[in-house]
């Protein structure tokens, strides 16, 4: 009887063939392909397996992760060209019977495996202020109403992650385009009615490199892990921009 | 994604096409024999399926063109932006559809 319940009650595991993109800067070689045969769990997801291998088989696998479960942001990467956070993608959703492939997210320079140099990325961050602008110095906190803070609620999810604006093609070609995640935060104080630099965020944005670059590709909001809508609040901000306020 | 990647692959072919037909509707000024020479070659079955292609990528390239201003401009249009790109596949599919037997019934000489 035991035994059945176990079977019952018991995770699947099956074994799966990772590709993993592998760069090593001191090792002079071009960047390749490395396959895993890993075994997992029907629970597991990508970043598990990443642990497998770097645990079990190979300790010079350098990636990113931090929190593990969706909320840092250190993780995004390409799975099977797609980007996603490993800490949110389970194995099983994948097609396992063919490979998984991993690699880098693209669009910026890759200092090693799976980790990539993200200070343009933050460099685009900063530049649209990230941070509340407001003259007033109030004793208590800045009232807003529901109804208000509804039209920007959807960008406040944002975990820097950059998974869109690394799927952007607009931006792999041209790395200076501010990219969908700046983007979206200046949207989160742009229409925040406690904030009181929408025009300044507004006329950074109206720029060569600002939101025109936008294609409407709709990769973003695809990628988004937070499941935001990127484009939409692109859109609204080129609209913001033709009435010159929010 | 793939509504980009045709926006492009079709704007591409369209630019090459406007400039071959540019330039032979310049020759005109040069000389109209040759002008007259030039345009009977584009007489063949080859020309005449390339013209299918052609109106097929205009008929995308324009109606997507609208889809992409109204993303742009239409508070709504990002919501329905998916709706919008399978209407103008459907629309253009109806257009090409409509248009395909006659241009062929002309290249190839037959009636319908
Ligand atoms: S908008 Fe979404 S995909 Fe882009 S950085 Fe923020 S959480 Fe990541
Ligand atoms: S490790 Fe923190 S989001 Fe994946």
């Amino acid at each position: 009887m035991a035994t059945e319940f176990e079977e019952l009650g018991a995770v699947p595991s099956f074994t799966v063939t990772l590709f993993v993109r592998r760069f090593n800067p001191e090792d002079g070689q071009e960047a390749r392909w490395q396959d895993f045969d890993v075994e997992v769990h029907g629970t597991d997801r990508v970043l598990d397996a990443l642990h497998k291998i770097k645990w079990e088989m190979d300790g010079s696998l350098t990636f990113r992760r931090s929190c593990a479960h969706g909320v840092c942001g250190s993780d995004a990467m390409r799975i099977n060209g797609r980007n996603r956070l490993a800490c949110k993608t389970l194995v099983k959703d994948l097609d396992i019977t063919q490979p998984i492939y991993v690699e880098p997210i693209k669009g910026l320079a890759v200092e090693k495996d799976l980790v990539v140099d993200m200070n343009p990325f933050y460099q685009a961050y900063r530049d649209i202020k990230p941070f509340l602008i407001a003259s007033d110095k109030p004793e208590k906190e800045r009232l807003q109403s529901a109804a208000q803070h509804s039209k920007f609620e959807d960008t406040t999810k944002c975990i820097l992650c950059a998974a869109c604006t690394t799927s952007c093609p607009v931006f792999w070609t041209d790395g200076q385009y501010f990219g969908p995640a700046a983007i979206v935060n200046a949207h989160r104080f742009i229409f925040d009615s406690r904030d009181e630099a929408a025009e300044v965020r507004i006329d950074i944005l109206n720029d060569k490199e600002g939101v025109w670059r936008c294609r409407t590709t709709f990769n973003c909001t695809e990628a988004c892990p937070r499941g935001i809508e990127v484009t939409k609040a692109i859109a609204e901000v080129k609209q913001a921009i033709l009435r010159g306020k929010p | 994604m793939w509504s980009w990647v045709l926006h492009r692959i079709t704007g591409v072919a369209i630019f090459f096409f406007l400039l071959v037909h540019v330039l032979d509707t310049a020759l005109v000024r040069l000389s109209p024999e040759a002008y007259n020479a030039v345009i009977s070659t584009y007489k063949i079955p080859l020309i005449g399926l390339a013209e299918l292609g052609l109106v097929a990528a205009i008929l995308f390239h324009a109606l997507n063109g609208v889809r992409v201003i109204l993303i742009d401009f239409w508070r709504k249009g990002v919501k329905y932006q998916n709706v919008m790109f399978w209407i103008v596949i459907a629309i253009a599919a109806i257009a090409f559809l409509g248009f395909a037997p006659r241009h062929l019934s002309h290249v190839f000489g037959f009636e319908i």
